[in-house]
Parts: C-alpha cells; sequence; structure tokens
C-alpha cells in the first residue's frame, strides 16, 4: 500500500462540488505537485490532507493509518503556506522549535534540532531575529524549516514560491526540492505554475474542475498530454483540425497534406480530432525526420534572447514556433513566406 | 499670504490649546490655595493621607485588574473565534457589545440586584465576595464597547486564519494558540483595552454605590459635596495616573520588539 492514499475524495461547498472523487496514491518518498488554474480544487485537495478542510467524501489514509476524521494538530504533518504565516511574535528560532515545544520535547533536544534546521536552509546566524527582519526568501525558507523540525509523515507545501519574486522564486525551487530529496520526506505541493510543477515533481497531478485529468511524470504530462485541457494548461500549443483517413495506419488529412502520425488513432474514419503541435517541434529549416512541411506566413516575431517566438499562418492556422537563438541567423521578417518542417510523430492526438 | 495661513492655523491651534489647558490650569491653582494666602499643597496632603482616599482606591485597583483579566480572557478568545470561524455573526455581537452604551449602567444595576438577590437562585449580594464578582462582571460589562473594539482592531493586523493552522499543522491545540500566538501578537491592542477598563473602574459610581461597595467613585463624589479644595487636588491627581498610564502603555511598546516594526 502506499504511503499517502486518498480514495475517492470528494468536497461541497454547499450545492458546489468542488473536488469530485479524487484518488491518489503517492509513493514514501515521491515529490507530488498539484497543478492547475485557480478554482480547480487543488489547494482543497491539499488542506483536506492537512485537515483544515472536511472532506464530504472519500479516505485519506497515511502510513496506511487512516486520518480523515483527525484533527489538524493530531496528523502530524508539515505545511508551509503562500503568506509564510511566520509568528511575528517569535524569533526564528523560537519559529523552528514551535512544533517541538508543543510536543514537549526538552531544551536542548529543541536547541539542537533548531540548529540543524537552520543550517539545513542555509541560514545559521540568523536564529535571534524575527520575522520582520527577514526577506521574503529567508521567511519562506524558515517557514519550510519549521515545518520540517517536527519531522512530520507527510510535507505539504501550498503555492510556497508564488509571493516571491522570480529570481528567488527559481533558487528556492531547487532548494526545495533538494532539501526534500536529502530527507526523503513525503511531499505535496500544489501550484498554478507549470514550470514549476514540472521541474520540480516525481509526479504529475494536472487538476481541472475538481478532477484529476491526469496524472504522470512531468516528461510524460508535457509530451503526451490525454486532454486537450492538459495539452493546453501545460505549455503553449498549436491546435490544428484534422480528418481521419485510415484510424489503423494513423493517417489523417491535415488541410491538403495526408500525414502519417506515430500512433493508430482511436477514432473512426472520416471523423474529425484535434492534432496539438509544441512551439519547439516547428522548425523553419529542413532538418532529419521532418516529414510534414506546410506553407506558411509569418504574422508576429518575439525576439526573448535564448528564444524567438514566432507566430505564422498556414492557411488558415495560427501556428507558434519557438526557435533557438542563433547569431548568424536573424530572425525571419513579419510578411516573410516560409516552409514548416514538422516531423509526424510530435503531433498530439488530443481526446 | 503664507504668513497669513500660518498665523490663523496658530491662533486656531492656540484657541485649542487654551480650550483645553486653561480649565486645567485653574483647577490646579485652586487645588494649591488650600491654605490662605499662599499656594501649598496641602490638599494633596489631606487627599493622599486620607485612610479612606487609601482604601477606596486600592480596592478600586484590584477590581479594575480583575476586571481586566477576566475581560481579556472573555473577550479575546470570543473575537478570535467569530472572526475565525463566524465572521459572519460580528455585526450581531459588535452589536451585542455596543448595549453598554446605550442601556444605563441604573437600569443594569437593577437587573442584577433582582436576579442575584438574597432570595434568587444564585444569591450573590449575600457575600461580600459575591457581591465583587457581581461588580466586576458589571465593570466588564461597561468596558465591553472598548474593550471588544480594542481587541477586534488588534486582531486585523495579523492573519489570524494562517497563523491558527500553521500552528495546528505543528500539533498546537487552542490553548497554545490562544496565550502564545493571539494574545502576544494582539498585546498593544489588549493593553489599550486595559486601560480604557482602568478608567472606567477607577471613576464608576452608579455600580459601586447601589450595590454598596467601598470603590473609588463613590469615595470621589462624596468628597466633592463635602470638601473645597480636595475634590480639585484629587482630579488633578486622577489626570495625573491617567497620564502615567498613556506613557505606560508607550513603553511597553517600545519594548516588546517585534511590535516596532509595525510602528
Amino acid at each position: 500500500m502506499s504511503f499517502l492514499v486518498l480514495q475517492n475524495l470528494e468536497k461541497s461547498f454547499g450545492p458546489n462540488r468542488v473536488v469530485k472523487d479524487f484518488n491518489l496514491s503517492i509513493e514514501k518518498g515521491e515529490f507530488i505537485s498539484l497543478l492547475g488554474p485557480s478554482g480547480c480544487g487543488k489547494t482543497t485537495v491539499l488542506r483536506m490532507v492537512a485537515g483544515f478542510e472536511d472532506t464530504s467524501g472519500g479516505m485519506i489514509a497515511i502510513d496506511g493509518q487512516d486520518v480523515t476524521v483527525l484533527r489538524p494538530n493530531q496528523r502530524n504533518i508539515g505545511m508551509v503556506f503562500q503568506a509564510y504565516a511566520l509568528f511575528p511574535n517569535l524569533t526564528v528560532a523560537q519559529n523552528v522549535g514551535f512544533g517541538l515545544k508543543v510536543a514537549g520535547k526538552s531544551r536542548s533536544e529543541i536547541a539542537a534540532t533548531v540548529r540543524e534546521m537552520l543550517e539545513l536552509i542555509g541560514l545559521p546566524t540568523l536564529g535571534n531575529r524575527f520575522p520582520f527582519q527577514l526577506s521574503g526568501g529567508q521567511q519562506q525558507r524558515v517557514a519550510l524549516a519549521r515545518a520540517l523540525a517536527v519531522r512530520p509523515r507527510v510535507l505539504l507545501l501550498d503555492e510556497p514560491l508564488s509571493a516571491l519574486d522570480a529570481k528567488i522564486r527559481v533558487s528556492l525551487r531547487g532548494e526545495i526540492r533538494e532539501i526534500q530529496k536529502r530527507l526523503g520526506i513525503t511531499t505535496l505541493f500544489v501550484t498554478h505554475d507549470q514550470e514549476e510543477a514540472l521541474s520540480m515533481s516525481d509526479r504529475v497531478v494536472v487538476m481541472n474542475g475538481g478532477v484529476a485529468e491526469q496524472v504522470g511524470e512531468p516528461f510524460q504530462i508535457y509530451n503526451r498530454p490525454k486532454t486537450k485541457f492538459v495539452a493546453d494548461f501545460v505549455g503553449t500549443l498549436s491546435t490544428f483540425d484534422a480528418v481521419v483517413e485510415d484510424a489503423a495506419m494513423g493517417t489523417v488529412r491535415l488541410g491538403d497534406a495526408s500525414i502519417t502520425l506515430a500512433e493508430p488513432i482511436a477514432a473512426a474514419n472520416g471523423q474529425t480530432v484535434a492534432l496539438a503541435l509544441r512551439p519547439e517541434a516547428v522548425h523553419l529549416t529542413e532538418g532529419p525526420g521532418h516529414n510534414v512541411s506546410l506553407a506558411a506566413t509569418i504574422t508576429e516575431v518575439a525576439f526573448m534572447g535564448s528564444v524567438i517566438r514566432i507566430k505564422a499562418n498556414a492557411g488558415g492556422i495560427e501556428v507558434s514556433i519557438d526557435m533557438f537563438n542563433r547569431p548568424d541567423v536573424p530572425p525571419p521578417p513579419v510578411g516573410a513566406r516560409v516552409t514548416l518542417n514538422i516531423a509526424s510523430g510530435d503531433f498530439i492526438v488530443l481526446a | 499670504m503664507i504668513g497669513r495661513a500660518k498665523f490663523w492655523s496658530w491662533l486656531a491651534f492656540g484657541a485649542g490649546v487654551l480650550y483645553f489647558f486653561l480649565p486645567l490650569i485653574g483647577m490646579f491653582e485652586f487645588s494649591l490655595r488650600a491654605k490662605r494666602g499662599e499656594y501649598s499643597f496641602l490638599a494633596y496632603a489631606n487627599v493622599l493621607g486620607d485612610p479612606q482616599f487609601q482604601q477606596t482606591f486600592l480596592y478600586s485597583v484590584i477590581m479594575a485588574f480583575f476586571t481586566i483579566v477576566w475581560g481579556v480572557l472573555l473577550v479575546t478568545p470570543t473575537a478570535f473565534w467569530v472572526r475565525l470561524k463566524m465572521p459572519k455573526l460580528r455585526p450581531v455581537i459588535e452589536f451585542i457589545t455596543l448595549l453598554p452604551l446605550v442601556i444605563p449602567p441604573i437600569v443594569i444595576v437593577f437587573g442584577y440586584i433582582r436576579m442575584y438577590n438574597t432570595s434568587s437562585w444564585l444569591p450573590l449580594t449575600g457575600t461580600a465576595v459575591g457581591t465583587n464578582i457581581l461588580l466586576m462582571f458589571g465593570y466588564s460589562v461597561l468596558a465591553l464597547p472598548y474593550m471588544y473594539r480594542a481587541i477586534d482592531t488588534g486582531l486585523r493586523t495579523i492573519d489570524i486564519a494562517t497563523l491558527t493552522e500553521a500552528a495546528q499543522s505543528l500539533g498546537a491545540g487552542w490553548f497554545t494558540i490562544m496565550f502564545r500566538l493571539i494574545l502576544p501578537n494582539v498585546l498593544v491592542a489588549v493593553l489599550s483595552g486595559a486601560f480604557l477598563t482602568f478608567a472606567i473602574v477607577i471613576g464608576e459610581y452608579v455600580f459601586a454605590a447601589l450595590l454598596n461597595r467601598p470603590a473609588f467613585g463613590p469615595y470621589m463624589v462624596w468628597m466633592g459635596s463635602n470638601k473645597a479644595y480636595e475634590p480639585a487636588a484629587l482630579a488633578v491627581i486622577a489626570f495625573a495616573i491617567t497620564w502615567a498610564c498613556m506613557a505606560l502603555i508607550q513603553l511597553i511598546t517600545r519594548f516588546s520588539k517585534h511590535e516596532r516594526a509595525k510602528g
């Protein structure tokens, strides 16, 4: 049995069902992200695991123990909040030691753990400061140390990076992942930022409308999205309508071209299916494996530094193209007529 | 032009100062005239040396202390709980806490005497201790509008929902949350509520007189109707105590480190 099990989880606020039949099994030491737009129920799931929300149905088990009806302070979980939630009247060391003090640990044991935790988050000298004397990034690291000090069974992170500025966010997400791996602590991470979810997680759960649309490894989620929502929400996409010519062979008609896809299609011949394409799969120059070519006109060019984001019109369909910057190849001008080169295996069939 | 504007604002300021301080100065000057023909602190000596002053003042200070403790213990968890769990009830609670400003104390105290007299189910007025407890409850009712507002405002400055959840996830129960987190964080608000309570209890007359307790309020009234210079001296002393209290609050605020950032 998995370490953290969420079974048929349900939550309604009045007539409003915000979490619907949610199932998830997490192994010990795994880092799982709940990814989705605001209002998709991801935070509600996390809060039910923490015990801050009652479940309307279903079961939550940690390490084989049913915790569904336990109060938050009986669950032995650690939680980090978006708003840091450090206790303003306590010093950094007192904040980190709070849980241990509540648990009635001895003074020397608390001091030792606090020292160890501050060492872990790289702030060994700030124990005597008050929260208001720290930067946002430091405060959130202290909050992490405070949550970890009680040696919780599960670590819950509720958009912990959203309140921080961009640079700190990127460096802190690396730190959090590193600490999580070192301690081997089972972690549930809620975010609306796909980059965070993809870069940090062992597995990502993409949620929409209270339902888990897809659960999988980041690579799989990005490259093989199962639903249109997942494909749309994770990364940018150009979508095409194509008519199935031969489902078993995987051939479809897209505009004037007949394309053979990598896999057979689960649809009848003559039906229309949605195809999707990642911007990095479209090339302006021909290369090995590019067996589909579409004539197009450049409509927009955005130079972003390392990446050049181009939009082109291919027979009425808008296609996004990402190409890497190369000093010797300037981006094409708007209005230029180009050929888009695509490997047919890069098309994603959306359900 | 600028000079003229400045002149008028200074004039307004000066008028305000005169309006406020002139009576005080007059009262102070009068309180020094107990000895014919010269200024002296005789009236003050009389007041401070009066054993009745000492007894009633001490009694009221002790009553104020217990009223404050009871008020804080009653109001802080209530305001906390309403904010956390029943925000819709806030207007109702606010209305209830305002009632003591609308209902005259005489009505409240008659209600008390009817409810808790010696032939009632809870004969609080039967003993001195019982009457003291009743008086303390009465005082805390009078102080309720100020106490509740002060603490509720204090609670607004901290994110109590998230702090509570953070503490819960660390294993803390309600008692720990209340006394280790909420109270220390609204300490300044609690102190200002406590100060107002102190001022109310020290000056209160109706409750103490009708419950027949030896409090400072009735003593002041008795003094006012029987002496000439001493009431003025008493008023000056009362002002001094009030200002000392305010200074004390400022001092405590300055000493609690984590409050400095807010200021």
